[in-house]
């Protein structure tokens, strides 16, 4: 399912145009700048999940095997994104062992690394990649648009449970 | 009776006072953001097509997927308990809470929880209870019920809730914004969810080859809800169930959408549980984070509660394709001034709600709020899987006519010569049975009119059948449309390129002859021979009372007289919008697909005929042009747009040369015989007013309608009845 455009976009652009409507920063790196990057857009204190892109690190200055008194403790969670649909500005935080989920949940700042490759153009193309996996290997995840949200108090306010800022950090 | 109507009208007074306004904000901002999203999909259509593809293969194969979800829940290491009612589901529940010795239970919203009222069970059984979506947190602060199934306090609003928060907290600074509300509640419940022992959410869709659920929120909150206890409970209802993970793509297309009018909600959780992910345990900060999940446990416990024997009802079976994204209850006028808590039943609210209800709760509980549509059919287009929530309104209200008690009266008696073997109500019968009305009103022209406008016997009327002493009443014409147009003298045009037959509804026959006049006298000027023969009325009056046994005789009748006439080469021609909607929509129920068909194909809304005649070379200076600069204001039919014929209208002003503006309200809230309605007289006005506004800020030179109940309603509005389209073209005579 395709969404109209003025003039069409590769998925890249399309995504970034996406993801920033919902105030999401967007910061484009390569990887050996990806531990700097992170470094300037986290709030101390701040927990991270090991990152599964080849030569990316974490900044030494996020705990990556953290304590649940450090989740407690932290403002900044750091966790890496599966995949991103162009269409909406979406990315996917698969469920890990490494506790990638409530690191990504509980903090006021939530950062996502995703790399470019990883980017797909629509819904049918992520759930393709979705539905596999989930017969594959019953795993789960969390597909997250923006930051947490509600207007139940009488206006939209960010940052009902979760989040209440998401920062991107783009490898290309 | 009209105690009963008395007091349904005082109740639903109230609840427009106190609620109207904020759910009047929150549900028309909904319903903007809806067109506003779905109009960024190239194929919006084709996506809804889909996704209703997907669920009447689910709901037909339920029975089949209940057991392939149960084997592979089972086999990812959950367990799956079938509930066959409310009751057994509460047992089974509180019997997991009992084995995890738990003290709290933190719930994420869901609709089927508050169906089986789980809370209220647990809470005898010793659990403490907390809701955690924010609005469901402040119902339950508040001590109320959901007024709308997705944003369940809609009808609170900002200054309301914090005012409920400063005297029930009694917070060390006063709460304001919502700003400073919403991190409040984020504080408060996220102390609470630490200390949960169990975690208990819906499900919104299921998918059987994996056992992934989909969660559709925006808080976060059924996130923390699953990630934080080592329980898990989540309580679906069996029509959840779709056959594969890639089936739920389209869903999450529309849901957001439909609903609040998002693209994409915030999150989406894809969870296949038990999930792989650690618990977090904040008891113990030195622990790590990172962990297995091994500890989990996680209990599937899906709802029977009526819905198996509601996939048997032929009728009510749709409901169950409903997503529950709340785009019926949002699009609905009637739902925009009264919210859930009128126009809802013990659970859930808006359109779909009276197959919900009466599939889950029984009739009675639909019964409350049935007559609150109109048939108005705005939400069939809103739906994302277009279920034909009108039709399951006017089946149940059928049913519940059946069950009705009702005193044989001398005055309406008469007046009622309908088909129905048990009662609908005087009130019901009364507008059902309109054609008679309309013959006597006619037949006794002038007279009849000054008769039932005035005062004894509008007051005795108000009593009696429940109409409303401020209505004025129709005006009868003495020459009907068929007698004039028999008695004319008239030339038909010579060669005529095709030959109609303008039906004679009800309401131009008897009523707004005029407008009859005109749709004849311009479609001979467009080249067109015209016969207007007598033809029974097309059964929107019964149909709307739920008397669909009168419905379904008057539309055999109607059949009956113009198949000869189609087989003959004749097109048929509409002027009311809502018997068009009946002929091209109600009538494949009413008839059967093969007559349907035929009738279906060959009738034509005026305009709609007219646009085709004018595409077809026909000469637009025939018809009564614009001169300079004419500004007209236009309101469409519901039923009218609903079939997408509200184009046609314009595209025929703008050859014509008017300069339109069309109004946006939903519906004109007159909607036939409900405005008309003691009960509903203020309920009506509140929806009109919204129109009365739009009208009056276009200021137009001309006030232009379709439908008789919008000429109706925003003469009372105005103090001046519109046109209809067509006299507004119609050469002068």
């Amino acid at each position: 399912m395709s969404q109209q455009t003025a003039e069409p976009a590769t998925a890249f652009e399309q995504f970034v145009t996406e993801i920033q409507r919902y105030d999401v920063g967007v910061t484009e790196v390569t990887p050996s700048e990806a531990a700097d990057a992170i470094e300037g857009v986290i709030e101390q204190p701040a927990v991270g999940t090991a990152l599964p892109f080849e030569g990316v690190e974490l900044p030494d200055s996020v705990e990556s095997e953290p304590t649940v008194g450090d989740l407690d403790a932290a403002t900044t969670g750091v966790t890496a994104a599966e995949l991103a649909i162009a269409e909406y500005g979406s990315i996917f935080l698969r469920t890990d062992e490494l506790g990638s989920e409530p690191v990504s949940l509980f903090n006021d700042l939530h950062v996502a690394v995703l790399h470019a490759d990883d980017i797909v153009q629509d819904m049918t193309a992520a759930f393709e990649h979705l539905g596999e996996r989930a017969r594959a290997d019953r795993s789960s995840g969390i597909l997250a648009t923006g930051p947490s949200a509600t207007a139940d108090m009488g206006a939209l306010v960010q940052g009902a449970h979760g989040p209440k800022r998401v920062e991107l950090i783009l490898i290309t | 009776m009209s105690s009963q109507r008395d007091s349904k009208a005082e109740h639903i007074r109230h609840i427009m006072e106190t609620e109207g306004a904020a759910v009047g904000t929150n549900t028309r901002g909904f319903n903007a953001g809806r067109y506003e999203s779905v109009a960024k999909l190239s194929d919006y259509d084709g996506l809804k097509d889909e996704a209703r593809a997907i669920k009447e293969d689910a709901i037909e194969r339920l029975p089949e997927l209940i057991d392939e979800l149960t084997a592979t829940v089972e086999e990812n290491g959950g367990t799956v308990y079938l509930a066959e009612d409310a009751a057994d589901a509460n047992e089974y529940i509180a019997e997991v809470c009992a084995q995890q010795e738990a003290d709290r239970l933190v719930k994420s919203k869901s609709m089927t929880s508050e169906e089986i009222e789980v809370n209220e069970y647990l809470e005898r059984e010793g659990v403490d209870v907390v809701e955690t979506d924010l609005g469901e947190w402040v119902l339950q602060v508040a001590e109320e019920a959901p007024s709308h199934i997705v944003a369940p306090a809609i009808h609170k609003s900002r200054a309301e809730i914090a005012r409920l928060f400063n005297e029930y907290f009694e917070p060390e600074e006063e709460l304001e914004t919502a700003e400073e509300l919403t991190m409040f509640a984020r504080e408060q419940l996220g102390e609470r969810i630490k200390d949960a022992d169990v975690g208990m959410t819906g499900a919104n869709f299921l998918a059987a080859d994996s056992g992934t659920m989909a969660l559709v929120t925006s808080e976060g909150n059924a996130r923390k809800t699953v990630t934080v206890p080592d329980t898990q409970i989540a309580v679906a209802g069996v029509e959840k169930i779709v056959p594969t993970v890639e089936d739920l793509q389209p869903f999450i297309e529309l849901i957001g959408r439909s609903g609040t009018g998002q693209d994409i909600t915030s999150y989406i959780s894809l969870l296949t549980p038990p999930i792989d992910g650690p618990t977090v345990d904040f008891d113990d900060p030195g622990a790590p984070v990172a962990g297995d999940g091994d500890d989990r446990e996680f209990h599937l416990v899906l709802i029977d509660n009526g819905r198996l024997a509601m996939r048997e009802d032929e009728d009510l079976k749709e409901t169950l394709y409903c997503i529950r994204c709340s785009a019926c209850s949002n699009t609905c006028a009637n739902f925009q001034s009264v919210g859930g808590h009128a126009f809802g039943g013990e659970t859930y609210s808006g359109g779909i709600a009276t197959g919900w209800e009466a599939g889950v709760h029984g009739q009675e509980s639909a019964a409350e709020f049935n007559d609150l549509c109109t048939g108005c059919s705005r939400c069939v287009e809103a739906c994302p899987v277009g279920i034909d929530i009108p039709w399951i309104n006017t089946v149940v209200r059928d049913r519940i006519n059946d069950d009705e008690e009702v005193p044989m009266d001398f005055l309406v008696d008469g007046l009622t010569p309908d088909e129905e073997t048990s009662g609908p109500g005087l009130q019901k019968r009364l507008f059902g049975n309109f054609e008679t009305l309309a013959k006597l009103g006619s037949t006794f022209a002038p007279l009849s009119n000054w008769v039932a406008n005035a005062g004894p016997v509008s007051r005795l009327l108000e009593e009696t059948v429940g109409v409303a002493d401020e209505r004025d009443l129709p005006t009868f014409q003495r020459t009907t449309l068929v007698e004039w147009f028999d008695e004319r003298e008239a030339i038909p045009p010579a060669d005529p390129e095709r030959k109609v037959v303008l039906y004679p509804d009800l309401y131009t026959n008897y009523m707004m002859v005029e407008r009859g006049k005109a749709a004849v006298r311009t479609l001979e000027a467009l080249g067109v021979e015209v016969v207007v023969p007598s033809v029974p009325g097309a059964g929107r009056a019964p149909l709307s009372q739920g008397m669909i046994d009168t419905a379904r005789s008057k539309a055999e009748a109607v059949a009956d007289t113009l198949d000869p006439y189609v087989e003959q080469g004749y097109d048929i021609v509409v002027i009311e919008p809502s018997d068009v909607a009946m002929f091209r929509g109600d009538y494949e129920r009413l008839l059967g697909p093969d007559r349907f068909e035929s009738l279906s194909e060959h009738s034509y809304e005026i305009m709609e005929y007219v646009y085709g005649l004018l595409e077809n070379g026909a000469d637009v200076d025939g018809l009564n042009v614009a001169d300079g600069e004419t500004t007209v204001a236009y309101h469409s039919h519901c039923q009218q747009r609903t079939m997408g014929l509200e184009p046609y209208t314009l595209q025929v002003f703008d050859r014509c040369g008017y300069d339109v503006e069309t109004s946006d309200a939903e519906c004109c809230g007159m909607a036939g015989s409900f405005g008309y309605k003691e009960q509903y007289y203020d309920l009506s006005m509140d929806v009109g007013s919204n129109l009365d506004s739009q009208l009056r800020e276009i200021d137009a030179d001309r006030v232009v309608a379709s439908g008789t109940s919008c000429t109706d309603q925003i003469g009372d509005l105005l103090g001046e009845e519109p046109s209809h389209a067509v006299e507004l073209i119609a050469p002068p005579e």
